[in-house]
């Protein structure tokens, strides 16, 4: 892979975020530091308006700034900078995929998260502790390794660990009295997780400065089309006239996509994701639970952060119901035993965009200059950085990215689906 | 949230399973109907916020197909019919 | 007792006598102290260390609002981090023990943290510890981890136990106050009323049920509530309540918030009402010099409350221009002095309360000794249950608190916690300014007044960015005592009101919650229901090892001595090939059809035709999903001409019941048809081989035929065996040989099991397991799960001659889509390695022979492997334009087992290609 760095200027020259900048500013009682990013007004005209403040949108205006000429850009975001998916995941980066579709993107994403924190001064946490897929029977054993071998094949780092070796490594897990034996697992130890909300504001703080207008606060209420292309986007804080629109609104796909007259192969669920009172480490790597819906990580602060199944229907309430707390309980004891006397501290809900297939979808639309990227399913997070990398390659030179060709519109009509699961056209079941 | 099941009464969650929008109906003529109206039935989505049409069978109940009309926004739950 | 036990009051029971541990010293306090009650009893004020700084903490409330006082409980297994002092009810032999800090709770080696906290104000981490890449995770992110986090989880196993239980209610009452007890007192119909504490309100009807020491923790869609009820010193430990209400009562109170001032997270500073609530519920003096600091009315309670019980007061600090009438009528009873217009700057001392610097109102400064300073900054009412579900709280200038927006369906809201009787006369005071020392918004995770205002000052002005930058709000008491203020401090820096800033939300739950309760007995082997074969029993006798498949429990294969899995497997498929083997089937599907238009609702389920089917005969049947790909396959059999039996796969029983009602109900309620599983009605015993029709005719009933003309391959009839016990007998067969598969009511398994043993004793039968089963399936090429894996189509399994042009039927339209029948899709051969030993197996990756390793050169994968006796290895793969490629030789790829090898494909059928074996 080849990232060419194009000759943007910085335009604005915020202080640079070393150990020497934070040891002088500390020294000086903190008084010179500057906001991270700019609260932007919107501007009348821009050539590109990415509508969505997440991670998607902001990485996409970082890498459109940094890697193409594409003039003036401008995010919007309704809320607050990184308050949907971004701010409210799990925290997982992974490019632990088994289909043709999807590795290279995700392990495009990997390489970025690689040396993310360096290219954007900023530091995201990106800790490569690995994942470890636990698998509980023959089959899924070689459902693991098809996937494993996929992964080498394209490049990608993969293990397949026996039961022995996986004890070895994770004691904990109940390998004595499971109802559904663990016989070992999957790894990938380039995988990891990142700290969410630094990811967003880093990206946020890097577009920035490199001249993307950030706008809080400004909703988008109507997208403006003139003879089949987009012309311009209403918004709470007035009119702006566009070049290109790129969407990038995990959570809303199909609201803002029905204003250009989108109707799209998404439904949008509830995902519920957990976290418990910090400890002292206790579990290094990311695990996941291959006879139940459980997958579970420590932060860098103590936390368990886990996750499971998605709430089971349509929803634009972030609000998780409890059956499915209770489901993914089960699934953290029957994996870990010794969580029994961990406590949750705190849920949230969040809303994601399940596509049919449950891959996401970064395509060009029947709209002229009106650019698509959502249906993220569970996977938004992880995607960031090649969300961001692809799409901007996209809008500046409308044509699909390499590794992300697959994720085409048309491909739900055609049949080139990328179903990993195999689970069909049920959202609810990806 | 619970689902007043018109043979059962009131149930919670747990009993039910959501497998989709019920608001198209099967393309009529079979394989004959053109790909488009199929693949509108089989991918496309409304989904948008408010009042909602969708299936939803009482898999740990009696096994009926439920039409449960519910506002996604808020989870109430509107009203319930047999197909 | 001595030390800072009261002569009387509390409603402890002094004559009970409960000693305990905390950090390896013994102490005693009585039954029904809390460990933080007994603790203060005993004049112990150090009981933490900070998250950040490790700096010295104490007790700070007497309720579930403490960020401070966090232990660790019980030893070993039993060790329960981050427990909080003020609910935990102690009981004799009780042990705890101080966290995050050491080697001891006094010196502590962190606390070098505070001396460097310059450098570790909010979000330093981020600006920093970039250089080098690789150091992440080698030398900062560990180093960050051990300090961090709070205290130990135990690391085995928890050895307790949990139930849950469901209840329902038509008024459900949170709060058991003055306010919740009236109401539960009125309230008609089934009531239940939830305290978190453990007395029980005396008095009440009989239509009320009180749960004590239960904490209402969430609320969720449909008027359902969850709640946690501890049982101390019991088995199990804690019960999770689901709690079904017609409607509820919030009366949940209000919580106190602190007074912010420098180095107000000593131990000694605490919440005036909890200063108060020490004295009244457990007859403890935290102190015997208590400086009182206050902004409001409602605190002053407790000045009456100290003199009565002989406890010195040190003044009041009223950061009022103006103290209240009220406040100097309470004094001067009391005969203490009021500085009203005054505020406290700094609390002193070092690992405790010596006293306060205080700047009065004429800005002079003034230290005061006490050891114990109790303030209130007003009362939050207590809507973290509201807030929940979606309603943002809404400000309340009158009382400068925050009451609850828009309730949840059915919920009321009463009392303090809707903001009534609460704050009189107050005038917020949310810090002291700049100060020198630390001013703590919240204590658990030490952000300062300082953080909150350089969060802003970096552009986090958003609440939410504020509380993700500082982690404000963020640790185990969810900021109930911090985040109004920190709200209050971050309008005053942007220099807007309250309102205009944002607005506090809270997630559920309200308090920690375990996540032993929230599974309950859901563990172990009882996570999830285990199924067993209707013959397990038998199987058990013949010494079987078994094998999860799904729920089901099957036999995996039948081992003699000596024998391991494959050498086991391979003898019983010599047993099936060679003589007679019997297997147990029940766990496939089994769905009951029945109706005048049962024939026509096959055909809309099923790609291939039936309405032709003759009554006795059986039929192999496809199913797809309305997308075109494959959802099942099975034999369907017509015992009638209204009546058949399907079944489908052990995976997908449940599923395709679920899409048959979909049909039936939805997409054809006009057809006449009616269905019911019988998966669990019957057992189905497999009896395969040459001689399995040698060993049928012994038990069954004359005059029934079973010579190949009467009942031919494909036949199926209703009749009885063994001298009258129903029976349904098909002639189907998926190991390849002249098989049957025999199904009696499950109660028969074992015995019918046990029969045709006998039967077949001659002939050396044998029981065979899942095993032996797969291989004779790989040996026949039939697609099973690896295969019908979701992502294929009736075109890559080779069975699209199965796909009727006459009619229509589920995923007709989708699955004549080209991409569907694409030829260069993976579809479905056979494997055999061409030195005719190597091992194949399942998930290696096929590439042609002299190319890279690369994706690029991927053209599929091995789908199921086996080891046949007969033809030694072999497998079933699917493989780009597979059919084409028959007698190419290809690379077989399983890098993740070390496996490289040359295959030759080959047909998917490996055994006995033109099936004159079934035909037998």
């Amino acid at each position: 892979m080849c990232i060419t760095l194009h000759n943007s200027q910085e335009l604005f020259a915020p202080m640079r975020y070393s150990a020497f900048s934070v040891i002088t500013q500390a020294l000086r009682g903190h008084t010179g530091w500057t906001p991270a990013w700019r609260k932007a007004e919107p501007a009348p005209h821009y050539d590109v308006v990415i509508i969505g403040g997440g991670g998607g949108g902001l990485a996409t205006a970082y890498y459109l700034a940094r890697h193409h000429n594409v003039g003036r850009i401008a995010v919007l975001e309704k809320g607050w900078l990184g308050n949907g998916s971004i701010g409210r995941n799990t925290t997982i980066i992974r490019s632990n995929y088994g289909l043709p579709g999807n590795i290279p993107f995700y392990e495009l994403s990997m390489k970025l998260w690689e040396g993310l924190e360096q290219d954007i001064n900023y530091n995201a946490m990106v800790s490569q502790r690995g994942i470890f897929n636990i698998y509980h029977n023959d089959a899924q054993r070689d459902s693991y390794a098809r996937r494993g071998n996929a992964m080498l094949l394209h490049g990608v780092d993969a293990e397949l660990l026996d039961s022995a070796r996986l004890r070895r490594e994770i004691p904990y897990l109940d390998y004595e009295n499971a109802r559904f034996p663990i016989h070992g697992a999957l790894v990938q130890r380039r995988a990891g997780t990142a700290r969410h909300d630094a990811v967003a504001w880093g990206y946020a703080r890097a577009a920035d400065k490199l001249g993307v207008d950030i706008i809080e606060n400004c909703e988008v209420t109507g997208i403006d089309i003139e003879n089949g292309a987009v012309k311009g986007v209403q918004t709470t804080r007035g009119a702006i006239t566009v070049g290109k629109v790129g969407i990038a609104v995990a959570g809303a796909s199909s609201l803002v996509g029905a204003m250009a007259g989108l109707r799209l192969p998404i439904e949008s669920h509830a995902l519920q994701a957990f976290v418990t009172e910090g400890l002292k480490p206790l579990i290094d790597n990311v695990i996941t639970f291959g006879a139940g819906h459980f997958y579970i990580s420590q932060s860098d602060k103590g936390g368990l952060v886990f996750g499971g199944d998605i709430d089971g229907y349509n929803s634009y309430a972030a609000r998780g119901n409890l059956p499915t707390v209770e489901d993914v309980c089960e699934g953290g004891i029957a994996l870990m035993p010794m969580l029994g006397r961990a406590r949750l501290l705190r849920s949230w809900g969040g809303i994601m965009d399940m596509t049919m297939d449950g891959s996401p979808i970064i395509d060009k639309t029947p709209v002229g200059n009106l650019f698509f990227n959502g249906g993220w399913c569970y996977g938004g997070f992880k995607a960031t950085p090649a969300s961001g990398f692809c799409f901007a390659h996209l809008i500046a030179r409308e044509e699909p990215h390499a590794v992300a060709a697959a994720y085409r519109l048309d491909r739900f009509a055609e049949g080139r689906l990328i179903d990993e699961k195999g689970a069909g056209a049920q959202p609810n079941l990806h | 949230m619970r689902i007043p099941c018109p043979h059962c009464g009131p149930r919670g969650l747990d009993e039910f399973l959501y497998t989709q929008d019920a608001s198209a109906a099967r393309p009529k003529d079979g394989g004959a109907a053109p790909t488009e109206e199929w693949t509108d039935y089989v991918y496309m989505r409304e989904n948008a916020r408010g009042p909602r049409r969708e299936y939803w069978y009482h898999s740990a109940g009696c096994h009926a197909w439920l039409i449960v009309t519910r506002d996604v926004s808020s989870h109430e739950i509107l009203s319930v019919d047999l197909p | 007792m001595t030390g800072y036990r009261l002569p009387a009051g509390g409603s402890i029971d002094r004559n009970r006598l409960v000693t305990f541990r905390f950090d390896g010293k013994a102490f005693a306090g009585f039954g029904g102290d809390t460990l933080a009650s007994a603790l203060l009893a005993n004049g112990v004020r150090l009981v933490g260390r900070s998250f950040k700084y490790h700096r010295p903490r104490g007790i700070f409330s007497a309720g579930s609002e403490e960020p401070s006082a966090l232990v660790e409980l019980g030893l070993g297994a039993y060790r329960e981090p981050n427990t909080r002092a003020t609910m935990v009810e102690i009981f004799e032999g009780l042990t705890a023990n101080s966290q995050n800090r050491f080697p001891s709770l006094k010196y502590d080696l962190l606390s070098v943290n505070s001396l460097v906290s310059p450098f570790l104000a909010a979000g330093f981490y981020y600006k920093t510890f970039m250089w080098p890449a690789k150091f992440w995770e080698r030398v900062y992110e560990p180093l960050i981890r051990r300090a961090a986090g709070l205290g130990r989880n135990a690391g085995v196993p928890d050895p307790d136990s949990y139930e849950k239980n469901t209840e329902f209610c038509d008024v459900l009452v949170i709060g058991g106050g003055a306010d919740g007890v009236k109401a539960a007192r009125e309230a008609a119909g089934r009531v239940i009323l939830c305290d978190e504490n453990p007395l029980v309100p005396e008095g009440l009807p009989e239509n009320v049920l009180v749960l004590p020491r239960t904490t209402v923790f969430a609320v969720y869609d449909g008027g359902t509530y969850a709640a946690i009820t501890q049982l101390p010193a019991q088995t199990p430990r804690q019960r999770l309540v689901r709690i079904v209400a017609g409607r509820s009562v919030i009366a949940t109170g209000a919580l106190e918030r602190p007074l912010v001032f420098a180095n107000n997270d000593l131990p000694g500073v605490m919440l005036a009402g909890a200063v108060g609530d020490y004295i009244t519920r457990y007859g403890v003096a935290v102190g015997r010099n208590i400086l009182l600091a206050i902004n409001n009315d409602d605190a002053a309670a407790l000045i009456p409350l100290l003199a009565e019980n002989g406890i010195g007061i040190a003044g009041i600090v009223d950061t009022r221009r103006k103290s209240s009438d009220h406040v100097y009528a309470l004094a001067r009873e009391a005969g203490v002095a009021v500085f009203a217009g005054a505020g406290i700057i700094t609390a002193e001392g070092r690992l405790g309360v010596g006293g306060a610097k205080i700047r009065l109102h004429n800005g002079t400064m003034l230290r005061v000794a006490c050891d114990i300073i109790a303030s209130s900054g007003g009362f939050n009412p207590n809507i973290a249950l509201t807030s929940q579900f979606d309603a943002k709280p809404v400000w309340d200038e009158t009382i400068a608190a925050f009451t609850a927006g828009t309730l949840p369906p059915g919920a009321s809201i009463i009392g303090k916690a809707a903001g009534h009787g609460i704050n009189a006369n107050i005038a917020p005071h949310w810090h002291s300014g700049i100060t020198p020392g630390k001013s703590f918004v919240d204590l658990q995770n030490d952000v300062t007044v300082k953080d909150i205002q350089l969060a802003n000052q970096e552009g986090f002005s958003s609440v939410e960015h504020v509380k993700r930058y500082t982690t404000l709000g963020m640790a185990t008491d969810q900021g109930k005592t911090a985040n109004v203020n920190a709200l209050a401090i971050l309008a005053e820096a942007q220099g807007k009101s309250i309102p205009e800033t944002g607005t506090t939300r809270f997630r559920p739950p309200y308090s920690p919650v375990s996540l032993g309760a929230l599974a309950g007995a859901h563990k172990g082997k009882a996570f999830k229901p285990t199924r067993l074969a209707p013959t397990h029993e038998f199987s058990t006798a013949q010494g079987a090892t078994f094998i999860e498949t799904g729920m089901w429990l099957r036999a995996q294969y039948y081992p003699r001595p000596g024998e391991d899995w494959l050498a086991a497997a391979q003898r019983e498929v010599n047993t099936v090939r060679n003589s007679v083997g019997i297997c147990d089937v029940t766990t496939l599907g089994k769905i009951d059809i029945q109706g005048p238009d049962a024939a026509k609702f096959l055909e809309c389920v099923y790609t291939n035709s039936w309405t032709n089917l003759a009554i006795g005969r059986v039929r192999y049947g496809l199913m797809l999903r309305e997308d075109g790909f494959v959802m099942d396959d099975g034999t369907t059999a017509r015992l009638g001409a209204n009546h058949f039996v399907m079944t489908t796969t052990t995976a997908n029983a449940a599923k395709v019941m679920q899409h048959l009602e979909f049909c039936a109900q939805v997409l054809w309620p006009e057809l006449d048809v009616t269905f019911i599983s019988v998966t669990d009605q019957w057992a189905q015993i497999a009896v395969a081989g040459p001689q399995s029709r040698a060993t049928i005719s012994k038990i069954v009933d004359s005059p029934f035929d079973v010579t190949n003309e009467a009942f031919p391959y494909m036949g199926c009839a209703e009749l009885t065996i063994c001298g009258g016990t129903p029976a349904r007998l098909f002639r189907i067969s998926f190991s390849g040989e002249l098989a049957y598969e025999l199904a009696v009511p499950a109660r028969y398994g074992n015995a019918l099991a046990a029969k045709l043993m006998e039967a077949g004793a001659e002939y050396g039968i044998a029981p065979y397991g899942t095993e032996a089963l797969g291989i004779m399936r790989i040996e026949k090429g039939h697609a099973a799960g690896p295969e019908l894996n979701g992502q294929t189509t009736a075109h890559d399994l080779g069975l699209h001659k199965l796909l009727s042009k006459k009619k229509d039927f589920i995923g007709r339209a989708m699955a004549a889509r080209a991409a569907l029948t694409d030829p260069a899709r993976l579809t479905l051969v056979g494997l055999r390695p061409e030195d005719g030993t190597s091992i194949l197996r399942a998930g290696s990756h096929l590439l042609p022979i002299g190319a890279a390793a690369t994706a690029k050169n991927d053209q599929g994968h091995i789908t199921s492997a086996a080891r046949s006796p007969s033809l030694g290895p072999i497998a079933l793969a699917l493989l780009a334009n597979g059919p084409a490629r028959i007698g190419e030789k290809i690379r077989v790829y399983d890098p993740v087992r070390q496996g490289d090898c040359i295959a030759e494909i080959v047909a998917p059928i490996h055994y006995d290609s033109d099936g004159t074996r079934l035909h037998a």
